[in-house]
């Protein structure tokens, strides 16, 4: 597979090595005939996006001019756009880019995404710890505002206010309906679904909650059109997108790349290769810590898209790639992410409270092989009780990677039960 | 989740400057009248600035008082979010080490080392001078730029433990290094420059209006001029059963919002579009095998769906 054209690429300043100011942005091509675009009515926009095959990039990979269209036409409430820029995936590491770097991008694709949805109204809620990033979008909102692009009596027609808004450190705001709990002002706990957020979110009133990459292509695929964004990829898995490439490579990077690139030329062109070689890789995470594992031999032929991970098992999630060569301790690796799960659920739910403290604790005890050989299939039973099981999908996060670590490298655990055993025997003897 | 408690030592009072409390009375106008407690996060979030990097129980009470909240909401916040520190941290600075699995594999544990040997042995102790303290933190979203910490509102990128001490000696003099990669890469550029992004007429504004051609040629037309969106779910979903023959403008294909939203929840996208653009109206029956559906499946968000087949190998 070729490498994606430059002129297909829609992040233009992914790096910052150009200017990010207004002005620069617009010789990038940004904010350009954005009128035009208005001109064609909502229900354009939203079929045009439905066509493109855009996927939402946060994860789940609902289809976005799918969600749009759940929206009321008519309704006496006034209606929210909400952009998740709360981006707390471990691996992930796109959206801060697009919000310091590239923040003209999403501005216009949050007016051109409120117009469609009748939305006058739009809350960017970024994580808290991002505050240059937000900085750097306030300083993008003051210019646009200036510019009279957005806001009061703009010049496209359409009033539309943008706030920023962000959280305190908690990964769990990340879940859309936490995320608007947050909003308003309480603890980040999910909501109970049905009612979804297109018919009671923000304040109860309509709201479509979107992340900040699936937001930020907007403009560029209504400009250059559903049928040039379907075009790349591969069917059901159209565009490109951002790939966040971390650990055990010998270039760390984001780069936007074509979806259904080849795992191992997107780590070789982009990312200098896997440290030691590609043989040296020993599994790959490869959409997030919420997903499970891929080991080695299933890598060789891997294409990064929704419908062939899933094929693994995994999950394209938000595309973050986490390398791991021969050298890494995997149990440890995933034990730290049940950590990870540990410290951010939010307490609401049993399964996910109690479980993910003992998943970690079991865990930790296995690393070390402290453990007994049947210990390894209740933990596995535990898992299958904690998904599905709780109001938000971070008990299935927390299960996943546990369940992939079990799949793929058992015997690596048992090995440990084996060794921690037999040296604890001498030591008894 | 985390069991924050307050401080024992607790300050008597606690006031906004005059400054701090303009600021917060505008903050509170982004939303709109009555839900003024959207606001607590970056109110609060000032008043732990005010403070000097911590939350005290006065301020909780204050900050409840100006947004209309019960005092018991705001201790919520404060204890919830862990970027509230509910301690005094480090006068110089307060070191937060990302752990997370990313950082970890490249090297987040001698960062951590660095910080128990200099600093003190927990996290959330003062050093002995009073001048740092730290914290192992949860993923920060530099993940690409592994490992880092973040000091105030920066974060030190591409860190060695070496380079982590130089860091952790340049606060101690008060002359901190610039933020970002400490290794000279620019954000989360590959290491020696770009591999994408080199063609030069994405810069020069060449591309500037090219594609309207494309709209202008037939202006506003190029969608039908009938809005024949396939699935427009309009109305609020209280019936059980679809209401589609209840007013003459649902002539056209309805899907019951309520069937679209148990399909969405259960990760069915596929089945979903496949529904929602065959246009055809949903029968009670269908929606009902349909809740049937979304019940067997359960809810399997981000894309993944482990397979069923996972049972113990005995």
């Amino acid at each position: 597979m070729a490498m994606l054209a430059d002129h297909d690429r829609i992040f233009t300043n992914l790096y910052g090595l150009h200017d990010q100011g207004l002005k620069a942005a617009m010789r990038r091509g940004q904010w350009d005939g954005t009128k035009l675009l208005i001109e064609q009515g909502h229900d354009w926009i939203i079929n045009e996006m439905k066509q493109s095959g855009l996927r939402g990039r946060g994860g789940a990979g609902f289809p976005t001019g799918l969600k749009w269209s759940f929206m009321p036409k008519a309704d006496p409430r006034p209606s929210y756009l909400v952009i998740n820029a709360d981006e707390s995936e471990p691996g992930s590491c796109k959206d801060r880019e697009i919000l310091r770097h590239d923040p003209q991008l999403l501005i216009e694709g949050a007016l051109l995404a409120s117009y469609a949805m009748r939305a006058h109204n739009c809350y960017i809620y970024l994580r808290g710890e991002y505050i240059r990033e937000r900085e750097a979008l306030q300083r993008a909102v003051d210019e646009a505002y200036a510019a009279k692009l957005i806001g009061k009596n703009n010049i496209h027609g359409w009033d539309f206010e943008l706030y920023l808004h962000h959280g305190a450190g908690a990964y769990i705001c990340g879940e859309e309906t936490a995320l608007l709990e947050s909003l308003e002002g309480k603890k980040g706990q999910p909501r109970l679904k049905p009612p979804f957020p297109a018919n009671v979110g923000l304040y109860g009133a309509p709201t479509t909650i979107n992340n900040v990459e699936s937001i930020a292509v907007v403009p560029d695929i209504l400009r250059r059109g559903a049928t040039w964004f379907a075009s790349l990829g591969k069917p059901n898995n159209a565009g490109t997108k951002l790939f966040q490439i971390s650990g055990h490579v010998n270039k760390p990077c984001v780069v936007e790349e074509e979806m259904g690139i080849p795992l191992r030329q997107l780590i070789e062109e982009h990312s200098g290769g896997v440290r030691g070689g590609w043989d040296n890789l020993l599994a790959v995470i490869p959409g997030g810590s919420s997903v499970p594992l891929v080991p080695a031999d299933m890598c060789h032929d891997l294409t990064m898209d929704f419908d062939a991970l899933l094929k693994v098992k995994s999950g394209l999630g938000t595309a973050a790639i986490i390398v791991m060569d021969k050298s890494t301790d995997v149990v440890r690796a995933i034990a730290r992410i049940s950590y990870f799960y540990k410290h951010e659920s939010c307490g609401q739910c049993t399964p996910c409270r109690e479980g993910t403290g003992w998943m970690w604790r079991v865990l930790e005890r296995m690393a070390e092989g402290r453990a007994e050989k049947r210990e390894i299939d209740l933990l596995l039973d535990v898992t299958k009780q904690v998904e599905g099981h709780t109001i938000c999908a971070l008990g299935d996060a927390a299960a996943w990677p546990v369940q992939g670590l079990i799949r793929h490298f058992r015997g690596e655990i048992e090995k440990r039960i084996d060794t921690y055993h037999s040296g604890h025997k001498e030591a008894a003897e | 989740m985390a069991v924050r408690r307050l401080h024992p030592d607790q300050p008597a009072q606690f006031a906004f400057t005059p400054e701090n409390l303009a600021w917060a009375n505008a903050t509170m106008a982004n939303y709109p009248p009555g839900k003024q407690a959207s606001a607590v996060i970056p109110v609060l979030w000032r008043a732990q600035e005010q403070i000097g990097g911590w939350i005290t129980e006065p301020a909780i009470r204050v900050v409840a008082d100006l947004l209309g909240m019960a005092h018991i909401r705001v201790l919520e916040i404060a204890t919830f979010y862990t970027m509230f520190q509910l301690a005094p941290i480090g006068s110089k600075a307060h070191i937060q080490v990302c752990g997370t699995t990313p950082c970890m594999l490249r090297g987040a544990r001698d960062l951590v080392k660095v910080c128990k040997n200099r600093i003190a042995s927990d996290p959330f102790h003062v050093s002995p001078d009073g001048a740092f303290s730290w914290e192992e933190v949860e993923c920060l979203g530099s993940c690409a730029n592994a490992p880092m910490v973040q000091i105030g509102a920066d974060t030190y990128e591409d860190l060695t433990p070496q380079g982590f001490e130089a860091l952790l000696d340049g606060f101690a003099k008060g002359s901190p290094p610039a933020p970002g990669s400490q290794i000279g890469r620019t954000a989360s550029c590959p290491e020696g420059g770009p591999t994408t992004l080199t063609d030069p007429s994405l810069f020069d504004g060449s591309r500037v209006g090219k594609w309207q051609k494309r709209l202008s040629a037939a202006p506003g037309g190029a969608a039908p001029a009938t809005p024949a969106a396939p699935v427009a779910p309009s109305t609020p979903p209280a019936p059980a059963a679809p209401a589609a023959s209840a007013s003459p403008a649902q002539a056209q294909p309805f899907v019951h919002p309520a069937a679209l939203a148990a399909m969405a929840n259960a990760g069915l996208v596929k089945e979903l579009e496949d529904r929602s653009t065959s246009g055809k109206p949903m029968s009670a029956g269908e929606l009902a095998s349909l809740a049937q559906l979304a019940r067997v499946k359960g809810p399997t968000a981000y894309g993944a769906r482990p397979d069923a087949t996972d049972g113990p190998k005995e």
